[in-house]
């Protein structure tokens, strides 16, 4: 049939087709319109300072720009032995300057990331440049220490030119580029982030299955319970997750104390000796039962909201067809409960990753976590780029964990309350 | 969860150790808890009992914490109680606003792009608190806004929205959205509609999700660490700075208010979630 003759037209003489597709626009536009508010708020306010934190974690411009007659007179280096006077002459003009605006700290700081030993050649160069005679400033340059007389500085400060950077990332995974241009890992004993990573995962790993373990019983019994039982035992668990996590970890704090309740306990029952009572504070074991007890909730309610909407007939049945209670269990039960162990295995172990405050007051220095790490260097090395690279480091792990979720059990599975 | 008669002694004794397991973990979840209660009245300046509280002794118990945390001199709980309740209650509001609106265009099914948008709604929610805040940090650095009441807010109604977005949405997938209609041809407009129909049938789902938003902003202390100046302080912020130099009753005494806090919120969000299953017909 031909669309001309045999076309409906609405009252208003519109093709009805047309008509219809123009409503349905209509109420997209609306639909939109009620999410655009929350959605610009949020792209302004938390997604492009993101962005911002990827821009931050790779823009290495500041020395670029505080050294920018040296970075070009450098061009012609071939970075094989002490740069020539043009160079140094430059360096110097460079240097003047910045020592005017009062800038050449900031200098020495950023060059201190790069390699040991500017901050004290640089003050010692302030000092002495100001006696400096116009002409062979590599002389006179090189007379003020002996580091700079050492191609290896100068290489050092040759590797700041690029605008952008990588070295935040090697940094975070205890890497550097060496003097030629290798990619390789830092001195056995100083790889500290290394240490942190492996231990933030191993802590949130087994927080996880801690978690598991004490929450699939107590949700269990919460989901089998005639209604009055499990609402009472229901406060246990919604109580400590409605109140504040700093509450939480001050108990925490009290009950594991050298001189506190749970030692006190051991003490009594003569477990240990009083005069030889365990740290169970300031380390991991602090961190552990701690974040344990704090993150249980988010592995009960997942847990017990799926395993109340299995009927308990199918245990029966189960058994009926000659199952021990056991395999009836494994068999029907634990199978249909992989929707909420997900869900709260994938919590768990996404809040555990990313925790600071516990570990911060009850870690010590061998309990602390990346996000410590992270946050030190926000707010007191206020290395803020190396902090970005930190934190985008984290984000992606958490990332690659959700899209493995996904790929494993799917990420609609999910059930949460 | 009486055995019947004909069980046989090992799954019985299996039995009894399993109730024993969940007992030990209840026992676990709740008990820090309860500690807190019979320190914040100790007497004396320790933070174990002493041996007077373990004969309950009378003396041995006193309001002394509790009166140095509202008369004590150069006392910060009383500022740091004020600003948490003044931008507790703005983000609140603020989240409740925005996400309740956003919810409403998100379960339309004409919504385009629906899981994308979800996706970017929670996100404050999936991406680590940590990295939220140094997000946002940079964020309110530039605006002008960090050491801010206005910038805490805003920080805060950030982390608050993804929680109504999610109990309002859930609320909304049980609600028959004829009535809306039926409004409609009765001649009524779409906002009086939202307010004289919509809204009073979600409104559970809706204060439940303001609690939340509530909760995550006065207990929330990674973003305002690194958002708050002095003049900021807020009850989580000294609270870490106490247990991080000393641990002092005082922090007891707030703790245990904060406890009884909690209770009052977890009554209010247990009734509002029966009334809403109820409401969507989904009581057992």
């Amino acid at each position: 049939m031909s669309s001309e003759t045999k076309q409906i037209l609405t009252t208003d003489g519109i093709p009805l087709e047309v008509s219809l597709k123009k409503a349905e626009r209509k109420n997209k536009v609306k639909a939109f319109l009620l999410v655009a508010p929350l959605l610009f708020f949020l792209i302004i306010t938390y997604v492009f300072p993101i962005g911002d934190m990827l821009f931050r974690s790779v823009d290495d411009k500041m020395v670029t720009q505080m050294l920018p007659k040296t970075f070009k007179a450098m061009e012609n280096w071939d970075g094989q032995e002490l740069p020539e006077e043009e160079v140094f002459a430059a360096f110097h003009e460079d240097f003047i300057k910045l020592v005017e605006d009062k800038r050449e700290g900031k200098l020495s700081t950023q060059l201190n990331y790069t390699k040991n030993g500017f901050k004290s050649i640089i003050k010692k160069l302030r000092r002495k440049s100001k006696s400096f005679e116009e002409g062979n400033y590599k002389e006179q340059i090189m007379s003020v220490h002996k580091r700079w007389a050492d191609v290896e500085y100068w290489r050092a400060i040759q590797r700041r030119a690029p605008e952008f950077t990588g070295q935040k990332y090697l940094k975070g995974m205890d890497m550097y580029v060496n003097e030629e241009g290798k990619i390789v890992s830092v001195e056995e004993d100083r790889r500290i982030h290394r240490v942190l990573w492996l231990r933030t995962l191993e802590i949130a790993f087994f927080v996880t299955v801690f978690c598991f373990l004490m929450a699939y019983p107590i949700a269990h019994l919460l989901a089998t319970l005639p209604m009055k039982y499990s609402n009472l035992l229901m406060i246990c668990v919604l109580l400590p997750f409605w109140t504040s996590l700093l509450v939480r970890t001050a108990s925490w704090m009290i009950l594991l104390q050298q001189q506190g309740i749970v030692n006190d306990f051991f003490v009594g029952i003569g477990l240990v000796a009083d005069d030889n009572r365990p740290e169970m504070m300031y380390n991991k074991t602090g961190s552990y039962v701690a974040m344990t007890q704090i993150l249980l909730p988010f592995m009960v309610l997942p847990l017990y909201s799926v395993m109340k909407t299995i009927s308990p007939s199918l245990m029966r049945a189960g058994k009926s067809l000659g199952g021990t209670p056991f395999v009836a269990f494994w068999k029907v039960y634990f199978p249909l409960t992989i929707p909420g162990i997900g869900a709260g295995c994938l919590l768990v172990f996404i809040l555990a990753i990313g925790y600071y405050i516990t570990p911060a007051l009850v870690g010590g220095a061998s309990g602390t976590l990346i996000s410590n790490q992270i946050a030190f260097h926000m707010k007191s090395t206020l290395d803020w780029s190396f902090a970005s690279a930190m934190g985008l480091m984290l984000l992606s792990g958490v990332l690659v964990i959700y899209w493995l979720y996904n790929k494993i059990v799917g990420i609609d599975n999910i059930k949460l309350g | 969860m009486a055995l019947p008669k004909y069980t046989e002694p090992h799954y019985r004794i299996w039995h009894y150790i399993y109730l024993t397991i969940c007992g030990a973990v209840f026992f676990f979840l709740i008990a820090p808890l309860f500690v807190i209660f019979p320190l914040s009245f100790n007497a004396e300046e320790f933070l174990s009992f002493s041996e007077g509280m373990k004969r309950l002794d009378p003396d041995a118990f006193s309001l002394r914490w509790y009166k140095d945390m509202i008369y004590g001199t150069k006392n910060p709980w009383g500022l740091a109680a004020k600003n948490s309740f003044i931008i507790a209650i703005f983000a609140t509001i603020g989240s409740v606003i925005l996400g309740t609106v956003a919810a409403l265009g998100l379960s339309s099914r004409h919504m385009p792009y629906k899981g994308l948008i979800m996706a970017v709604l929670i996100s404050p929610m999936i991406v680590p608190l940590i990295i939220s805040g140094v997000a946002i940090f940079f964020f309110m650095a530039k605006a002008g806004l960090a050491a801010t009441h206005t910038g805490i807010v805003l920080a805060h109604i950030i982390l608050g929205t993804p929680f109504v977005v999610i109990t309002v949405t859930a609320t909304l997938s049980g609600f028959d959205h004829s009535v809306t209609r039926a409004a409609a041809s009765l001649g009524s407009d779409p906002v009086n509609t939202f307010m004289k129909i919509t809204l009073p049938l979600i409104l559970p789902g809706v204060i439940s999700g303001g609690l939340f938003a509530f909760v995550t902003s006065f207990d929330e202390v990674v973003v305002v660490l690194f958002l708050a100046g002095l003049e900021n302080t807020t009850i989580p912020i000294q609270m870490w700075t106490g247990l991080r130099e000393q641990l002092s009753p005082t922090i007891l005494a707030v703790a245990t208010c904060l406890i009884i806090l909690s209770t009052l919120i977890l009554v209010t969000a247990e009734l509002l979630r029966r009334r809403s299953e109820r409401l969507r017909g989904i009581n057992q």
